[in-house]
Parts: C-alpha cells; sequence; structure tokens
C-alpha cells in the first residue's frame, strides 16, 4: 500500500475505474491538459486519450447536460465542475433531468453519472469557492449525495459512486484534498453508499459529521482527552441517509451533536436532529445540538474564521451536551 | 451541397413542394412510393389523433396539451429521413415525429392523461420523453450523440426545440459543445412563430434562427417548415454529414402553430385571425395530398378509406390509453432509486396506512 493524500487516491480511484470499464468518461473545464484545478485528473488524459478525458468549454449546466445525455446511452460519465459555487448552473440538469429520468421512464432511461465538486470553506478561497451547499441536493429525490472525508475513504466511495446505478453529487472537502496522507491499496477497493462509518466507539455522546468536519471533531476529541466516551459517526453518504446507525448510536448513547459546515438553518443538521426526534426520543438525555455556520453569506478570507467552524466550538457543544 | 445553396445569411429558404402542391423538379427527392405514403397517412394520423386529444382534454379526459396542428410536416419529414437506431430527443409539441418512429400513439395519450407509464417506450425505439422545462433537451442530445460516437455506433440524434428554446442557455450551450466535439447532432428548430404570447422577433434580434449555427461553426439551413420533401432533403443531407464525421447541422424549419400553445392557452389574446389565414393557406397535409395525387398515387375514394381508418385507430388508441391502469401506490416510489432505500419504503409503508380507504 501506497501513502497518499485525497487529490490522489481520487486519481487512483478514477483511473482504475476507468482501465476496468471503458465506459467510463471523464469530462469538466481543464480536467484534460491542466489535470483539474486542482490536479485530480492529472496523467488521465496522457493514459486514456482525448476521447475518454474531455476538456470541455466553460459552461457547467452544458457539462451536466451532457453527461446526462452519455449517461442515457451507455456511457458512465464522471463531470467535474471545478468548485461548488459553479454548480448552482446545474441545478436545473442534476434536479429536472438526472434525478427523474428513471422515474419518468419507469425505468427505460436511467442515468448513471457522478457529477463530481469541490466543497467547502476554510481555505482562504475568492468568493464562491467556498461553499458548502449539500441540502440543495439532499432534498432531491432520485439523486445521491456522497461526501468523503479521508483519502481512504475516498477511494472507496468515488468507485462505488460510479458503479451506481444513479446519480451522484460527490462532494469534495476542498480543505482536506492535501491535509492527510493515509495507506491507500491499488486495486478492487469499494466503500457501500448509504452506510455511515462508525470512526470511534462511545458510549457517552454521539457526534455526527462529514467530509471536512471529521477531522475537526477528531480535534476537538483530542483537546477533551477522554474526559468522555465519544462515539463518532461520519455519514459518508447524506442521501439516502444511513438512519439506523444514527439511531443506533445516539440509543446507546442518549447525547448527540450534530457538526454541519453549513448554515444553521434547513440543513442536513435539521434532518438529523428530526430523525432522532422520531425514532429516538425517549433515548435521549438532552436536547441534540447543532454546531454549524451562521444563517450568513461565507465572509471572505478576511472574515473566514468567524465563520468556519474550528474544534473549539464542537468541543463546547460536546460539553453542554454533557452537563444538560 | 444544400447548405453552401441555402445560405441563411443570403436570405435564402430551401423550398420544394410549393403551397399549391406544385414541386421544383430539381430538388424533388427520389422517395419510394409506399414511404411517400407513410408519410402521408402519419401525417393526416397525426392531424386527427391531435384534434381528438384537444377533444379529450375539453372533456376532461386528458390534461392540458399542446396541439401540433400546422406543424406535421415539420416532425414527419426529418423521421422519413432517420436511420434505424438513429434517437429522437424531442421537446413537447412533436406528436407526427413520434408516431412514425413507432412510440406508440396510446402511450403518448397515456403521458397526456397523467401516467408516467406512457414514457415508458418499446424496446429499440430511441427516443427521449417530453421535455417541459423548454430548451434542456439540447444538451442531452449532444451527450446521447457523443456516446454513440465514442462507440462506433452508426447513430445519428435529431433533437427537436421552438423557437423559444433558442433563447435559453441550454440551446446556446448545446450547440457550442456540439460544434466542438463535432457530435453527430441534428438540430431542428420548429420555428412556429410564437413562444405563447411572445413573437419570433421578440425572441432573437437575428434575422434568422439557421444563421446561429454560423457561429457555431457548422452550417445552418433554413427550410419550410410546411413542405415534409425540404425537411426530408435537408435532414437527410444533414444526417449524411453527421456519420461521415463531419459534425452538426441546424435545421430552422420555418412553420406555424395553428392552435394554442397548450389547451391552457387562448391565442386569440395576442394574434391575428388574418395571420393565422394566411397559414391555413400554407397547410402541410393539404399540399402533399396535391403532390400525390398529380403523381398517381392518392385519390378521393382512398383519402376518404384513409380518414376512416386513421379515425377508427385513434379511437382505438385512445381506448387502449384510457384502460391502461392507473400507477399503484408502490409504482410512484419504485423508480426513484434503482434499489428502494430503506428510509423511502418506510415513508410508502407509512403513508399505505394513512391513505384514506380507496384511494389505493
Amino acid at each position: 500500500m501506497v501513502m497518499m493524500n485525497m487529490v490522489q487516491s481520487i486519481n487512483l480511484a478514477l483511473r482504475e475505474e476507468m482501465e476496468r470499464d471503458t465506459s467510463v468518461v471523464l469530462l469538466g473545464e481543464d480536467v484534460g491538459v491542466d489535470g483539474g484545478v486542482f490536479r485530480v485528473t492529472e496523467g488521465l488524459l496522457d493514459r486514456f486519450g482525448t476521447e475518454r478525458v474531455i476538456d470541455t468549454p466553460l459552461a457547467e449546466a452544458g457539462i451536466a447536460g451532457v453527461a446526462i445525455g452519455m449517461a442515457m446511452n451507455g456511457l458512465r460519465p464522471v463531470a467535474e465542475v471545478q468548485f461548488m459555487g459553479f454548480g448552482y448552473l446545474t441545478l436545473n440538469q442534476m434536479i429536472c433531468h438526472a434525478a427523474r429520468m428513471r422515474n419518468r421512464t419507469r425505468g427505460r432511461l436511467t442515468v448513471p453519472m457522478v457529477l463530481r465538486t469541490p466543497y467547502g470553506a476554510g481555505v482562504k478561497a475568492l468568493e464562491h469557492h467556498s461553499e458548502s451547499t449539500e441540502a440543495l441536493f439532499t432534498q432531491i429525490p432520485g439523486l445521491k449525495v456522497v461526501v468523503p472525508s479521508t483519502p481512504l475513504e475516498a477511494k472507496g466511495l468515488l468507485t462505488s459512486s460510479i458503479r451506481d446505478p444513479d446519480p451522484v453529487i460527490f462532494l469534495e472537502p476542498t480543505r482536506s484534498y492535501r491535509m492527510l496522507k493515509e495507506e491507500v491499496p491499488s486495486g478492487e477497493y469499494t466503500v457501500p453508499l448509504s452506510q455511515a462509518r462508525v470512526v470511534q466507539e462511545g458510549i457517552d455522546l454521539t457526534v455526527i459529521g462529514w467530509g471536512a468536519m471529521i477531522p475537526q471533531i477528531q480535534k476537538a476529541l483530542d483537546s477533551l482527552a477522554g474526559k468522555f466516551s465519544c462515539e463518532v459517526l461520519d455519514l459518508r453518504t447524506l442521501s439516502p441517509l444511513d438512519s439506523n446507525a444514527i439511531i443506533r448510536s445516539v440509543k446507546k448513547t442518549g447525547r448527540c451533536v450534530v457538526v454541519q459546515e453549513a448554515p444553521k438553518s434547513f440543513g442536513v443538521g435539521a434532518e438529523i436532529a428530526a430523525r432522532i426526534n422520531e425514532k429516538a426520543l425517549l433515548s435521549l438525555e438532552a436536547p441534540v445540538e447543532r454546531v454549524a455556520a451562521p444563517d450568513i453569506t461565507i465572509p471572505l478570507p478576511k472574515g473566514e474564521d468567524y465563520y468556519y467552524i474550528g474544534p473549539e466550538r464542537i468541543k463546547s457543544a460536546i460539553e453542554r451536551t454533557m452537563s444538560f | 451541397m444544400l447548405v453552401d445553396d441555402f445560405d441563411p445569411l443570403k436570405g435564402k429558404r430551401l423550398e420544394i413542394l410549393r403551397k399549391d402542391g406544385s414541386v421544383n423538379k430539381k430538388l424533388e427527392p427520389k422517395i419510394d412510393d409506399d414511404i411517400l405514403l407513410k408519410a402521408y397517412r402519419t401525417m393526416v394520423l397525426t392531424r386527427v389523433a391531435d384534434e381528438k386529444a384537444v377533444k379529450l382534454q375539453r372533456q376532461g379526459r386528458l390534461g392540458a396539451y399542446p396541439p401540433t396542428k400546422g406543424q406535421e410536416a415539420s416532425q414527419i419529414g426529418p423521421a422519413l429521413a432517420m436511420g434505424p437506431n438513429d434517437w429522437l430527443v424531442w421537446a413537447f409539441r412533436e406528436l407526427g415525429g413520434l408516431i412514425y418512429r413507432g412510440v406508440p400513439l396510446w402511450r403518448l395519450y397515456l403521458y397526456w392523461m397523467g401516467n408516467e407509464e406512457g414514457s415508458s417506450y418499446p424496446e429499440g425505439v430511441h427516443a427521449t420523453p417530453s421535455v417541459v422545462p423548454v430548451g434542456s433537451q439540447v444538451p442531452h442530445a449532444v451527450g446521447i450523440a457523443y456516446a454513440a460516437k465514442q462507440r462506433k455506433e452508426d447513430t445519428a440524434v435529431v433533437c427537436f426545440f421552438g423557437d423559444g428554446g433558442t433563447s435559453e442557455g441550454d440551446f446556446h450551450e448545446g450547440l457550442n459543445f456540439a460544434g466542438v466535439m463535432r457530435t453527430p447532432n441534428v438540430f431542428i428548430c420548429q420555428n412556429n412563430q410564437w413562444a405563447i404570447s411572445v413573437p419570433r422577433e421578440r425572441q432573437t434580434a437575428s434575422k434568422t434562427i439557421a444563421q446561429k449555427a454560423v457561429a457555431y461553426g457548422f452550417p445552418g439551413i433554413q427550410v419550410d417548415g410546411n413542405d415534409v420533401l425540404a425537411l426530408y432533403v435537408a435532414t437527410k443531407e444533414a444526417l449524411e454529414r453527421a456519420r461521415k464525421g463531419e459534425g452538426p447541422t441546424l435545421i430552422e424549419s420555418y412553420t406555424y402553430r395553428m392552435g394554442d400553445h397548450t389547451t391552457s392557452d387562448d391565442a386569440t389574446r395576442y394574434r391575428l385571425e388574418k395571420e393565422l389565414l394566411e397559414w391555413a393557406d400554407r397547410d402541410p397535409i393539404a399540399r402533399f395530398r396535391v403532390y400525390l395525387t398529380n403523381r398517381g398515387l392518392w385519390g378521393e375514394e382512398k383519402e376518404k378509406a384513409l380518414l376512416e381508418e386513421v379515425s377508427a385507430t385513434v379511437e382505438e388508441e385512445v381506448k387502449k390509453a384510457e384502460s391502461f391502469p392507473r400507477p399503484t401506490f408502490e409504482d410512484c416510489f419504485r423508480h426513484t432509486f434503482a434499489t428502494m432505500p430503506e428510509d423511502l419504503r418506510e415513508q410508502m409503508e407509512a403513508l399505505r396506512r394513512e391513505l384514506p380507504t380507496g384511494r389505493e
């Protein structure tokens, strides 16, 4: 096994799936010659040629729409949108077509595509480069939303997403792209969709997060230095959500903190709290607490630290919930 | 090549079958008699089926419906030119083309009656479902064509949209991608002069829609949209170019919507009777009938028999659509994903218990 960061592990997953299945094609802005703005697709053009690694015109709706057509006619396109903030242009295509083609043709036409895009703040980027608006997609029946948290997870989840028969929005945490290296196997490695991962077991409290928030949660726990026995759940797939894993854990611990990078209101965190309310209310020793960004526009880099969730806020939420 | 001889920037428009049914001999295509007769039958069937759909809507037996009257040649001409494996990507006013390509009429009725089963076409019919968000099907046609090309299939993709659709970003992005990728696409704009109440001149300051192709780096041609022979010839040439790897073509089918935008619309609010009468005089079916008669293929008795046969067919298709079972409760959940997520199954069961008796 080789140590790699998430950029490298995603690249490996793409390369291996393209080798395994000739119907897998990549398309997006700068994915070819340039290897992508984050170099995620580096070397793939040389390996697979211009027919399968397509530098497209600069048009996100077109990328999504063309990928949908490809998927309807037997290809498995993996489309890249350079930043989630540019992905809003794909919404009409993803919501009106990708998400419902299977239903409206009663299964005759399907859209097995992946829309990859880096998401999230904490990297002092330009305007519109720090979005985490996953809830725009999780609200849509027919779309799957997957968020890896580590290099190994990214390889397994992306491989499963490419093989999935339904459209997947694959959100890559920009901040985690090069943050951590871990051992990633070459060859067959998949992580099933819609199955959360228990990062660590515990009995006092459940902390739920995904993507770039997982390292922040781990830092918070480090700073608590074993004061509480916390169970950490990495959701991996936000939709369809693994409710069972959440309910199982909360029934065991009786306390829950959800950490969501996105603005607080109407987000995935609220959905998790609602499900706990429906299925584990009587197990709760304290209200479910949400650690989330405020409902404001993400500040530009000078103000970003006010906005971005660090370990301190997670730590105090855990302490509040434990002392309720 | 036609696209060289009929440059839209020089104000040229391809016309072969004139409104009085006479024909430009120099441009007249050689089409087998049985194909001509099949085309004529489909045009008449489309007219009758369309009028029936409007009646059904008025009787509350079918939902909102976009009448296609006057645009039969515009849809069936291209369909004549298509190969068996070619795809038809359509908007929502292409009834004739779909019938000719083998989509059963009863399924199309079923769709407009509000049943998704109407968009589940038979195996081997390469067509996408109706697209309501205007113009958004254009990039799909490019992706479908790219996939066909990548697999070295001898398949081209014909994509329909309206004059209103050309104002949408998806039209621009789709045609731009197609030009760059040189995909085997034929884009057909059914310019029926009106996008609900907005006339063509308010849609674009371009003199023609065909000329927009110039900017995308491929040929465009304006064709008399009520002339089934002109549509056939232009599409055939475009498809040949597509199959040879010479890229896409934009065909502007200059036609007219004789009916309302949909059954919910009242076109008398925005357009004049005079215009309608002028276009009635250019009817695509009437002139084709004269052509067939002049070729000795048609006559009054045949016409009478055809109308009877077609009317009976339409009634049969309506019966099939109306007797098709409504979707089951499970049907509405089943096709959200390939495998139903556990939470969705739970929602389904919970809702089933809550539905008033008899709703299921």
